[in-house]
C-alpha cells in the first residue's frame, strides 16, 4: 500500500458556495436595474459606471500589489461591485474625473486602508460617495431630466429635493405633490435621480433574486424598509400637511437601493440576526430623520455609515439566542 | 409539520448510496487487532497474554473504572501479540492482535435467530449484564452505555430516545438495521426501558427513510410505550442535544447531561447490542459498517467483526479506486481522515468513505466576509467567526465566556463558511485549551 492518504479534521464536506459567487451573484442581481438605468440616462451613465468599475479593479490592483504587497484580490468580485454601487449612487452625468476620485476614496480610504476585503467598517461604495458629496456638492446633486426623449441636457430636481424645497418654503404637502410623478410611475422609475435610484420595482426584482438564492435573509432589507413606512407614516398621521406619506419615502431616492444593496453589505452589518433587526431599525430612524429634519433632502446613506460605525458593538453585545440558555 | 430542532442545521447532500443494500456478513479477518480503547473513558485493563487462546466472545480486557468497559474477542484463534498500532485517532495506542484459528464461540452464546421478547432481569441485573457485555454507544460516540442507564442520584429519567436519524451524509448501517431487524430493536428498547424505569420510548427517525419509518410504526403496535417520531431531514439532528429538542422539546441546559431534562439517548445500534447481549448473551463483537463513497465501486453494509482491517472491508466493496484522496472513518461531517489502510474497525466505526481526489482537498482560505452564516448554522446558538478569532488570538478567558465548550463539533460551520475558513479547527483547539483550563481549576 503506497498510496499517500490526505489527512484533514472533520468536516470533509462542503456545501459549494463561495465568496466569488457570492459577489457575482450580487453582481448579477444589480444588472436589471443597472441596464435600466442605461436606457433611461443613456450613454452617461454606461460611462460613469465604466469608469467607477474600471477604477475600483485598478486602484485595488495597485494597492495590493504595491502597497500591501499580497496576493491581487481583485477575481473576488467585490471590487467590481463597489464600482457599480458607487456609479449608482452618483448622477448620471457626473464628470468622469470626480467618479474616478470617488472610486479612489471608496477602494484605497474605504476598503484598502482597513486591509481589503472583509476587514473594512463602512460600506466602501459608500464612504466614496459621501465623499464627492461633501467635495462636490453641485455636480452630485445635478440630476439630469428623465423625459421620454431619454438624453435631455436640462436638469431637474430629485422629487425628495422638492418636497424639502417647498417644505423649507412653507408650500403645502398638496402643492408639492402635484409637482412630482405619479407613485406608479415612481415605482416603474420614472423619475430623476442617481444612477441606481430610478426603478424601484427592478431593485425589488433583485432583492427577490437574492432572497431565492438565499444570499442575503429578509431581515436588513424588510426591516429598513418596514421602519422607514412605520416612523414615515406615524409622521404623516400626526400631520399630513407638514410631513409626506410614507409611500412617498419608500419609493423615492435611495429607500430602495439603500435596504436591498447597501445596508446588506455583510461585511459592514451585524452577524446575528438579532443585531442585523437593531441596525436596521437604526438605519430606517436616521433616514427618516435627514430626510424630515436635516439639511440633506436624502439621508439613507449617512444613516447606512452611522449604523456602520455601531456594527461591531452590536456585534459584541447581541448574541444569539445560545441553545440551553440558563438565566 | 414535522418536528426538527429550532436553532441552526444545515442540509448536506445525502448521498445514501448503499440504502438498499442488505447487510452482507463479511467474512473473518485473517487477523484481527482489537483495540483495547474502544470507547470514551478508561481504556480497558488487558487479562489475556501473548500465546493464549480465546474464543469468539471472550472476554480480553477488563472494565478499569466507572466510565469504561469490557472488551471481547470477536475471534477465535491466539493471541499473536499485544502492542501498539495506529488507530483511526492516527496514534499508536495498545491492541489485542489474534491470529484467526476457525469460528469457535463461547458456549453461553445463544447463535439461534429465534426472537425472545421478554427477559426475567430487573434493571440491576440488566444494567450490570451491558457492562459485562462491552457495549457502548455505537453511534461513533462510544459512550459506555451502563452509565447512561445509570442516573446520577437525585436524576430519574422519564423517557427514553432511541436515535435512528442517522443524519451524517452517505451512512446507511443505522437505515438497514431497523429494516432488517425491526423486532429486535423494539426488544432491545423494552429492555433500556426496563433498565431504566420508564414507561416512554421515542424512535427519532429522518424523513428520508420512509421505509424504516413504516416498518418500525407497524411493529410499534404489538410493543406497548414506543412510539415512532419521523423528523425533518436536518444535520446534526443526531446529535443528543438536537435529538432530544426535537421530539420532546426540552433543551438539555449549558454543560449538563441529557438527564438533567430526564431524557436517556441511545442509538438504535446500542438497542440491538441490548437485545443481542440481554436476550442472546452475545457481547459487543461486531456491528454493521457501511462501505461507501462516489467512487466506490459497489457501496455495502457489511455485519463485521471488531478488528476487522478497513482494507478488507474496502476490497469487499470493490476495491481502493486510484484517485483516493482520503478514507474516513465514520460519515463526511464528523467522521476522521484515517492515515492508513490498515486501521481497524472498532465498537464506533460506523463507516468507511471514501474520498475522491477531487473532493478531498480544501479550497484556499479567504478573508472572512462577516456574512454571519456560521451563526446562522451553529446548532448550539454559538458565533464560530468570533471562537476561531478567540482562539488565534488565545485568549481563551473569553473563549470561555463565549461558551466554547458548548461546540458539539457537528462542522456545520465550516460546511457552510464561504470564504473556506477552518473554524471547527480552532475551535477545537479552542475547546481542547479551555476545557484543560477548566481542569486544572478543579
Amino acid at each position: 500500500m503506497s498510496k499517500l492518504l490526505t489527512i484533514t479534521p472533520s468536516p470533509h464536506m462542503h456545501q459549494g458556495d463561495s465568496v466569488n459567487k457570492i459577489m457575482y451573484s450580487v453582481i448579477f442581481a444589480l444588472l436589471p436595474a443597472l441596464i435600466w438605468s442605461f436606457i433611461v440616462f443613456g450613454l452617461s451613465a454606461v460611462a460613469v459606471t465604466l469608469t467607477a468599475v474600471v477604477a475600483c479593479i485598478v486602484i485595488e490592483w495597485v494597492i495590493q500589489k504595491f502597497l500591501i504587497k499580497g496576493e491581487p484580490t481583485i477575481k473576488d468580485g467585490t471590487a467590481i461591485l463597489t464600482g457599480i454601487l458607487l456609479a449608482m449612487n452618483v448622477p448620471a452625468s457626473l464628470p468622469i474625473w470626480i467618479i474616478f476620485i470617488g472610486a479612489l476614496v471608496a477602494i484605497g480610504v474605504g476598503k484598502m486602508s482597513f486591509g481589503g476585503l472583509g476587514q473594512n467598517v463602512f460600506n466602501p461604495a459608500l464612504v466614496g460617495r459621501v465623499f464627492l458629496l461633501i467635495s462636490f456638492p453641485v455636480q452630485m446633486t445635478s440630476w439630469p431630466n428623465v423625459s421620454k426623449t431619454l438624453v435631455d441636457a436640462t436638469t431637474q430636481a430629485t422629487p425628495l429635493a422638492i418636497v424639502k424645497e417647498g417644505i423649507k418654503n412653507g408650500t403645502p404637502i398638496s402643492d408639492l405633490m402635484a409637482e412630482i410623478p405619479k407613485y406608479t410611475e415612481l415605482l416603474m422609475g420614472n423619475m430623476s435621480g442617481s444612477v441606481g435610484e430610478v426603478s424601484a420595482i427592478l431593485l425589488l426584482v433583485g432583492l427577490v433574486y437574492m432572497l431565492l438564492k438565499k444570499i442575503i435573509t429578509w431581515h436588513i432589507p424588510f426591516t429598513v424598509l418596514g421602519t422607514i413606512f412605520v416612523f414615515g407614516g406615524i409622521l404623516w398621521l400626526v400631520n399630513p400637511d407638514q410631513f409626506v406619506d410614507p409611500v412617498f419615502h419608500l419609493l423615492t431616492g435611495g429607500a430602495m437601493l439603500g435596504a436591498i444593496f447597501m445596508a446588506t453589505d455583510m461585511v459592514t452589518s451585524p452577524m446575528s440576526k438579532k443585531g442585523q433587526i437593531i441596525f436596521s431599525i437604526g438605519i430606517g430612524l436616521i433616514t427618516v430623520s435627514i430626510r424630515t429634519w436635516g439639511s440633506y433632502p436624502e439621508g439613507i446613506s449617512f444613516a447606512i455609515l452611522i449604523m456602520n460605525a455601531f456594527t461591531p458593538l452590536i456585534n459584541n453585545y447581541v448574541k444569539p439566542k445560545r441553545f440551553g440558555e440558563t438565566k | 409539520m414535522l418536528k426538527t430542532f429550532k436553532i441552526g442545521g444545515v442540509h448536506p447532500a445525502e448521498n445514501k448510496l448503499s440504502a438498499h443494500k442488505a447487510v452482507e456478513q463479511l467474512p473473518l479477518p485473517k487477523t484481527a487487532t482489537i483495540m483495547v480503547a474502544q470507547h470514551i473513558g478508561a481504556p480497558s485493563k488487558v487479562i489475556v497474554q501473548r500465546g493464549d487462546e480465546v474464543k469468539v466472545g471472550q472476554i480480553i480486557a477488563q472494565s478499569a473504572g466507572f466510565v469504561s468497559t469490557n472488551i471481547h474477542s470477536s475471534v477465535s484463534g491466539k493471541v499473536m501479540k499485544i502492542d501498539t498500532v495506529v488507530d483511526s485517532s492516527g496514534y499508536k495506542k495498545n491492541a489485542i492482535v489474534i491470529n484467526v484459528v476457525g469460528d469457535e464461540w463461547d458456549e453461553s452464546i445463544d447463535r439461534s435467530t429465534e426472537l425472545v421478547t421478554d427477559t426475567d432481569l430487573d434493571a440491576k441485573a440488566i444494567t450490570d449484564k451491558i457492562l459485562a457485555a462491552g457495549i457502548v454507544g455505537l453511534g461513533g460516540a462510544t459512550f459506555p452505555t451502563h452509565v447512561k442507564l445509570s442516573p446520577p442520584p437525585g436524576m430519574k429519567a422519564e423517557v427514553l430516545l432511541i436515535n435512528g436519524v442517522e443524519c451524517e451524509p452517505y451512512l446507511t448501517a443505522d437505515h438497514r438495521l431497523m429494516l432488517e431487524k425491526g423486532d429486535e430493536l423494539m426488544v432491545g428498547t423494552k429492555i433500556l426501558m426496563k433498565a431504566l424505569n420508564v414507561n416512554r420510548a421515542a424512535i427519532g427517525i429522518e424523513n428520508n427513510k420512509p421505509d424504516a419509518i413504516k416498518h418500525l410504526k407497524e411493529l410499534a403496535k404489538k410493543y406497548e410505550g414506543i412510539e415512532i417520531c419521523p423528523l425533518k431531514v436536518q444535520y446534526p439532528q443526531g446529535g443528543e442535544k438536537q435529538l432530544i429538542k426535537a421530539v420532546i422539546g426540552r433543551e438539555v441546559p449549558s454543560g449538563a447531561l441529557p438527564i438533567a431534562v430526564g431524557a436517556v439517548v441511545n442509538n438504535v445500534g446500542t438497542a440491538l447490542a441490548t437485545y443481542e447481549a440481554i436476550i442472546k448473551n452475545k457481547p459487543l463483537i461486531e456491528r454493521i459498517v457501511t462501505v461507501t463513497g462516489k467512487s466506490v465501486a459497489n457501496p455495502s453494509n457489511f455485519m463485521v467483526r471488531i478488528g476487522t482491517p478497513t482494507s478488507q472491508l474496502i476490497e469487499a466493496a470493490g476495491g481502493l479506486p486510484d484517485d483516493t484522496a482520503k478514507i474516513i472513518s465514520g460519515g463526511p461531517m464528523m467522521g476522521k481522515a484515517v492515515s492508513n489502510i490498515e486501521v481497524p474497525v472498532t465498537k464506533g466505526t460506523s463507516g468507511i468513505l471514501i474520498i475522491k481526489e477531487e473532493e478531498g482537498h480544501r479550497k484556499p482560505m479567504q478573508n472572512c466576509i462577516r456574512c454571519g452564516r456560521c451563526v446562522s448554522v451553529c446548532p448550539m446558538g454559538l458565533e464560530p467567526f468570533l471562537l476561531m478569532t478567540l482562539s488565534e488570538k488565545n485568549t481563551w478567558d473569553k473563549s470561555e465566556e463565549e461558551r466554547v465548550m458548548d461546540c458539539i463539533e457537528c462542522g456545520s460551520c465550516s460546511y457552510t463558511c464561504p470564504a473556506n475558513r477552518p473554524l471547527l479547527d480552532h475551535i477545537r483547539y479552542g475547546k481542547m485549551t479551555v476545557g484543560g483550563i477548566i481542569r486544572t481549576r478543579k
